[in-house]
């Protein structure tokens, strides 16, 4: 029924449409005018229009500011996330009076020198003054620009290092979810390839190796210690993905065959965070920001800021990939019998 | 010209269909890139209307769409698939070959004064080759899986595994067909503007005589002939992957519970294979559409382009930087961090040219004595859009501020306002300009004015909320947003798009209208309509072939020379000669 509404409506607009063509034209051969050239009163009318667009155009912006200001992502909830915010402000308060002044120029000089047939136009075909003007000018804004964006694309990309004793994370994607794994004691997380991949081994840890026997695996969400670096290294299943983590001004691409890394220093935990919102159910979120297939669009894991000393005794919960209680780690003839035992227990232990 | 041809003027087929003459060619690349154009922006309001009324059902989609959307709500993986040809069309089809084809086929011959171009045949294959992808890519739609669902910038792993997406079978198959198909047109088309232009000039007309749209059309036919190869690899590359178990691409996957056989591929390599094209596509369809605006801008100021060699210089600077920016699409694949850095500082520097070229707009348009025809006011608009989509590519170029909106709504807006509407806008206004010159017919001044104030405000309701999407966090090619707590007051923003979206594609179909009535109907064009200078309006309102009745008229002068003081009429074209003190401006 719908359907048939608007299709009916869509035809019957058209042959209005044609019918005010007609009308027009033929009201504007009575006066003599063709339908095309240009007249004094059609140029009266839309150089009018311009000055009107520009304030309709101001005003729709102010609109949105006001009325959706609000939706924009709070502070940044990381260290290095404030100096992507300041940047960002400079580059806005440079790039907000330029809009607005070639705006206003453009649209002025449309209204101001709309045609009149007894005026001529100033023939100004050059100057190089002018063009030197307008090459230096943007040139030296853009190199101030250039310079503190690259110095803190430098200070973000900076690695940590080994005695900020940062947590070490291993993001995991795959269609259409995430896996987070945390080193253990040990302070290394375990090779792992997607060949791998067997029963309740979703990530492909290579059982052989030490380092991933402590390894704690977590989904559904994954929590961070407040004002620690935090050292992410993504990897992916399947396609490409892409850790984005907008409240922390942080993201990176997880690409098949390779991994990638970002670290960050959360500095607002997920509590302060609720209360600087004032939304009670506010969380930090991890999402996919890559295309990767039909359910894209639904592919989350929450992240939890929190004290260091809450993160440890939530990190102790956690299981470890092969749980060693009393055995030994070292790399004795025994160590592989002792893998095999402890895997099928771990995957008797979780169909149960 | 060869003679032979001839024979043919008053045969149908060699008149409308193997036409070998470049104004009719340009007519068939308008002609399909319209209702291509028409299709991809139909896709659009599809999509829209599930962003807006996520989950709801509206029966319209299933006419239209019929099992893409059953029970009237779009499925999540047709979602995509329209996101992908919407994008595809709209970049390749509409603004490279619709616009680039359209109208560097119709001026280049007759603004530089040439009988037709280099090849008349070579011309001929290059629409048909490309009438031939857009036939592959329509007939995609209806595979088995669906079309290309990836994205248009098929990254794979997705694009090379069906098992990822449906849409990675036989319809990215079709797609790279397609897209294989269309770089042999858009080659053979660059590779004949280049000769054209350089050699076939009538007397006179220097290169720094030429109208700043031929500038403009020589610029990216080299930008194309310089990329477009490079996409043609990658996809052949992707296709070997897809079919012959290559791995270029592809390296340790794990998908539909089996680990595949791929080892050593990266998808970082397509990566750049692809934003190697990809980022000069972008000034492909810009520099047109700048050209085309310089043009008319200049006609209806009744005032020369102000800084015809600046504009030049800013034509090649843009054109060269161009192709040492594509990184800026990829500052957050881990690539390395001193990369990064290289392409924030190559990026920022298109900024330059780019103010240069805002500023002669003003400055030509300051003291001028303007005549709002449909086509100003789409030049204006182009002004505008320009400036708003070309401020925050300062934002998306420095990669410390790209970590946070890269892939977001904020770039969505971005490249909407500075490509697609700028793209746009320039050849709508290249239609309403040329539209004598390709018909012999007027378009109606009236329903232009309409069609201009729609479409602007439309367009600026819809792109420029995106940016408030974007620095909420809000990803692109989300189906919908109401997965997330986080995003579930945006809705209002979605709400407002879609609508501005709607209003924006009914008043195109005005235009449609416009066009289909006054080639049929409309008031026959007297010979030099907008008072113009340069050659095209010299040739007679009937096509013929060859352009001009006798000789080649000789030129005197560059295009510009607008209320030159010392001559009665305000304009003087430049197949007048100069005066005994006269000067031009232009050498």
């Amino acid at each position: 029924m719908l359907d048939l509404l608007i299709i009916v409506s869509v035809v019957l607009g058209i042959i209005a449409l044609a019918q005010l063509i007609k009308v027009l034209e033929l009201a504007g051969k009575a006066k003599g005018e063709n339908s095309w050239d240009v007249t004094d009163k059609d140029n009266r009318t839309q150089a009018r229009l311009m000055p009107v667009f520009l304030v309709v155009y101001f005003l729709f912006i102010i609109y949105q500011m006001v009325a959706w200001g609000g939706y924009l992502l709070p502070v940044s909830a990381s260290h290095h996330g404030e100096t992507i915010d300041n940047l960002m402000m400079t580059s806005w308060i440079i790039i907000f009076p330029v809009f607005i002044l070639t705006h206003i120029l453009l649209f002025y000089f449309a209204w101001k020198y709309s045609y009149d047939k007894n005026r001529r136009a100033e023939f100004f075909p050059h100057s190089n003054k002018l063009e030197l003007l307008w090459t230096i000018v943007p040139t030296v804004v853009l190199s101030i620009l250039i310079l503190y964006g690259l110095n803190t694309w430098n200070n973000i990309t900076t690695p940590v290092s080994a005695e900020e004793d940062p947590v070490l994370i291993e993001v995991y994607a795959y269609q259409f979810g995430w896996i987070a794994r945390y080193a253990g004691e040990d302070r290394a997380l375990g090779s792992a390839n997607v060949r791998n991949i067997e029963g309740v081994n979703a990530l492909g840890m290579d059982s052989t190796d030490a380092n991933g026997w402590d390894d704690k695996i977590v989904r559904g969400e994954f929590h961070l210690p407040v004002n620690r670096p935090v050292q992410f290294i993504f990897r992916a299943q399947d396609v490409i993905h892409s850790a984005y983590m907008p409240h922390f001004r942080a993201q990176m691409n997880c690409v098949p065959g390779m991994t990638t890394r970002f670290n960050f220093i959360p500095t607002i935990t997920t509590m302060e965070m609720k209360k600087i919102t004032q939304n009670e159910d506010f969380n930090y979120i991890l999402l996919c920001n890559k295309i990767c297939g039909a359910a894209h669009y639904n592919m989350q894991m929450d992240i939890i800021v929190e004290s260091e000393a809450d993160f440890d005794a939530w990190l102790a919960e956690q299981k470890e990939f092969l749980p060693m209680d009393g055995k030994p780690k070292a790399s004795d003839s025994a160590t592989e019998e002792v893998v095999e035992e402890v895997l099928e227990e771990t995957a008797t232990s979780s169909i149960n | 010209m060869s003679t032979h041809t001839h024979h043919h003027d008053n045969d149908f087929l060699f008149k409308y269909i193997f036409s070998t003459d470049h104004k009719m060619i340009a007519k068939q690349f308008l002609l399909t890139g319209t209702v291509m154009g028409f299709i991809g922006m139909m896709m659009s309001l599809f999509f829209r209307i599930q962003l807006g009324w996520p989950g709801e059902s509206v029966p319209l989609l299933e006419t239209f769409l019929g099992d893409w959307a059953p029970g009237g709500v779009l499925a999540p993986d047709k979602y995509l698939a329209l996101v992908t040809i919407h994008g595809t069309i709209m970049v390749f089809f509409l603004l490279t070959a619709g616009l680039s084809g359209t109208f560097s086929n119709l001026l280049i011959p007759l603004q530089i004064g040439a009988r037709d171009m280099a090849s008349g045949f070579m011309n001929m294959l290059s629409y048909w080759f490309f009438f031939l992808s857009s036939v592959i890519m329509l007939i995609s739609l209806f595979v088995e899986g669906g079309p290309a669902s990836g994205g248009w910038t098929i990254y794979p792993p997705l694009s090379a595994l069906p098992e990822a997406i449906p849409g990675s079978g036989m319809g990215m198959t079709l797609w790279i067909a397609s897209m294989a198909v269309f770089i042999v047109s858009s080659l053979l088309g660059s590779l004949n503007y280049i000769v054209t232009i350089l050699n076939l000039r009538t007397k006179g007309m220097s290169m720094t005589r030429m109208p700043l749209t031929i500038w403009a059309f020589f610029v990216t036919a080299i930008l194309g002939v310089l990329s477009f190869p490079v996409l043609l690899g990658a996809v052949l590359l992707l296709l070997f992957d897809r079919s012959f178990g290559t791995s270029f691409y592809l390296s340790d996957i794990f998908i539909a519970g089996k680990a595949l056989e791929v080892e050593g591929g990266s998808p970082i390599l397509f990566e750049h294979l692809f934003w190697f094209l990809g980022h000069p596509e972008v000034y492909i369809i810009l520099l047109p559409a700048l050209g085309i605006t310089s043009e008319v801008v200049a006609t209806n100021s009744r005032k020369p382009i102000f800084g015809y060699r600046a504009m030049i210089g800013s034509i090649l600077a843009i054109g060269f930087i161009s192709v040492l920016v594509w990184g800026h699409h990829m500052f957050v694949t881990g690539m390395s961090p001193f990369l990064g850095a290289v392409f924030t500082f190559t990026t920022l520097l298109v900024a330059i040219p780019s103010a240069v070229k805002v500023f002669n707009y003003l400055t030509t348009l300051w003291k001028g004595n303007i005549k709002f025809t449909p086509a100003m006011l789409f030049a204006i608009g182009l002004v505008s859009t320009f400036i708003t989509g070309g401020l925050t590519g300062i934002i998306l170029g420095d990669s410390a501020l790209d970590i946070n909106v890269h892939d977001t709504y904020f770039v969505v807006g971005h490249f909407h306002i500075v490509m697609g509407l700028s793209g746009t806008f320039g050849m709508i206004c290249g239609v309403y300009h040329w539209f004598p010159k390709m018909f012999g017919r007027m378009l109606d001044k009236r329903l232009g004015f309409v069609h201009f104030w729609l479409t602007i405000t439309s367009a600026y309701g819809v792109f420029f909320p995106m940016h408030f999407l974007g620095l909420a966090g809000v990803p692109r090619r989300y189906y919908s947003n109401t997965a997330f707590p986080l995003f579930e007051n945006l809705i209002d923003i979605n709400v407002t798009i879609s609508v501005f979206a709607l209003i924006g594609g009914v008043a195109q179909f005005i235009f449609l209208y416009n066009m289909i009535y006054s080639i049929f109907k409309g008031p026959k064009a007297p010979k030099n309509p907008w008072l113009s200078n340069t050659l095209e309006w010299t040739t007679p309102v009937e096509h013929i072939h060859g352009n001009w009745p006798g000789e080649i008229p000789e030129v005197h002068r560059w295009p510009y020379d607008y209320s030159k003081p010392g001559s009665e009429e305000d304009y003087i074209p430049q197949t007048v000669p100069l005066g005994p003190d006269e000067k031009d401006e232009g050498h």
